[in-house]
């Protein structure tokens, strides 16, 4: 993200560290009336993945929290780079968007330029040079996954660039709840069902034990053939089920003031969008 | 570093950002929990969910927040549980010493004003627990008691305490307290319909507090005795 302040001059080497000043006295004001600075929603999340006989399935919780409230109940994190790979997310849910749609427009364009389709290893070095040279303050941890003309790759990368190649992964605030799952159970070159079962199991350990990750299961399997992404695979928590009424008749909120402009239009076209109230 | 301002005064002020900030021992930690507490006419319920939690973890499922003082009271206590165990240890002292001196059991309110005094003893070092005492009064009506961690208190008819409490306040005070509505006959509230509120209240907070879930915990307290409800919740 470079400064367009100042277009013409030379930009200058290294890292931009204007801004830290302003940001210490915008804390000290808002601090003296009584304020906090907006803190950026992390995701606090579960998300695995594995290899097995015939590619990778990735798997991840869908709980957004805003510190301890849960902001979202069905999030999306596991996202598209290409045809063929896919990335969960973890950590700032804005900069694991983000980041995420930068490396599958960059990756877009040069498997274009180089007439081939992506290497999951292309996204990998492609994601660590990014998040290196912001030194963690891109704070995304992502799990990469694909299978490519080389076969199928997992890859984790971590918010300061660091990555690991493995064949199990799993990261966010349940990765721990997750992991415990993962070496119990894993075993090269699995089936499609046992492997499917095991990272329902791993995501729904850290749905259960971690207070950041919860509601259903989404699960992306990758394989040669094609991608099945899975969303909604499984549903372990269930809402309970409320005994009273709590409709409002029309009337209940009182009418103050109440004020008609007739406007002059006519219907020019209609369509109807369903709202996701599940 | 440092940077500059210029304050209300004229002078300069100078605002310190050192990096870092070393962390220093807090006496504190915040288990969650939510109690919830509702008073009707011969009745009063007090409610708790039963998850234990530190940090992103889960100490215990099991692990209910209402404890019973007496045959007519019951207390909900929430927020750092090493206080709330020993804070209902003290109670249960005070209620003996009481008895033996008076030879009678304490009623509600003599209760909540004891809690106030024993809060108020700690005004220094606080105890970090939010309490909720329900329960009968002299009369045989429905009490609730709520008290902030160093001993204010004022009775009420409902209150909610705890880390969903700014979740389950405003609906209480639209379905119970009637507020915000406009030509709604004001039904005075029956057991039964109170504690298929609290069970829907609950649900309602577990989906979006991470700290409220597991199982909910109603004492529902009438002159016949405290009767005990289980209600599973999410568990996510």
């Amino acid at each position: 993200m470079l400064n367009n302040s100042r277009p013409c001059q030379p930009q200058s080497a290294g890292f931009s560290f204007e801004n830290t000043r302003r940001n210490a006295v915008l804390e000290g004001n808002l601090s003296e009336l009584g304020y906090s600075s907006p803190k950026a929603r992390k995701t606090g999340t579960t998300i695995a993945g594995i290899v097995f006989k015939d590619g990778v399935i990735l798997g991840a919780d869908t709980r957004a929290t805003d510190d301890m409230v849960v902001a979202d109940k069905n999030c999306m994190k596991i996202h598209y780079i290409a045809p063929n790979i896919y990335c969960c997310g973890a950590g700032v849910a804005a900069d694991a968007e983000v980041t995420t749609q930068m490396m599958s427009s960059n990756v877009g364009l040069h498997s274009l330029s180089t007439g081939r389709p992506p290497l999951v290893v292309t996204v990998t070095r492609q994601l660590k040079q990014m998040l290196f040279r912001y030194q963690g303050h891109i704070g995304s941890s992502l799990i990469v996954g694909g299978v490519d003309v080389t076969g199928a790759h997992l890859y984790s990368v971590y918010p300061h660039g660091s990555y690991d190649k493995l064949p199990f992964l799993t990261m966010g605030s349940g990765a721990g709840a997750a992991i415990s799952i993962f070496e119990d159970r894993y075993r090269p070159n699995m089936e499609l069902e046992e492997a499917k079962k095991l990272v329902r199991d791993a995501i729904a350990a850290g749905i259960f034990c971690d207070l950041g990750s919860g509601s259903n299961v989404d699960l992306c399997v990758i394989t040669q053939a094609g991608v099945q992404y899975l969303r909604g695979y499984d549903q372990p928590a269930q809402k309970g089920k409320r005994e009273g009424q709590y409709k409002y008749k029309p009337g209940t909120t009182a009418v103050l003031t109440k004020t008609v402009t007739p406007l002059p239009l006519d219907v020019v076209d209609e369509s109807i969008q369903l709202m996701d109230t599940q | 570093m440092f940077t500059q301002v210029y304050g209300d005064n004229g002078k300069m002020k100078e605002y310190h950002y050192t990096g870092p900030v070393e962390h220093r021992f807090s006496p504190y930690s915040f288990n969650g929990g939510t109690v919830l507490a509702v008073a009707g006419e011969d009745f009063a319920i007090v409610a708790s969910d039963t998850r234990l939690s530190e940090g992103y973890s889960i100490h215990s499922r099991d692990s209910p927040k209402c404890y019973k003082l007496t045959n007519t009271t019951v207390i909900g206590c929430s927020g750092f549980h090493g206080d709330c165990l020993t804070l209902t240890k003290i109670i249960d002292a005070r209620l003996k010493m009481y008895k033996h001196s008076n030879n009678k059991s304490m009623t509600s309110g003599a209760i909540a004003a004891t809690l106030s005094t024993i809060l108020y003893g700690r005004r220094f070092f606080p105890y970090y627990v939010y309490n909720i005492i329900g329960g009968l009064d002299e009369e045989g009506k429905g009490a609730v008691y709520s008290f902030d961690p160093v001993g204010s208190y004022q009775r009420g008819t409902y209150k909610a305490g705890g880390s969903a409490s700014a979740m389950l306040q405003p609906l209480l005070d639209n379905q119970i307290g009637f507020k915000n509505m406009e030509g709604v006959q004001h039904l005075p509230l029956n057991q039964e319909k109170a504690v298929q509120l609290v069970k829907d209240v609950f649900i309602s907070a577990a989906e979006r507090d991470v700290y409220t879930g597991d199982a909910l915990r109603i004492c529902i307290v009438t002159k016949e005795g405290i009767k005990e409800e289980t209600v599973p919740l999410r568990k996510d």
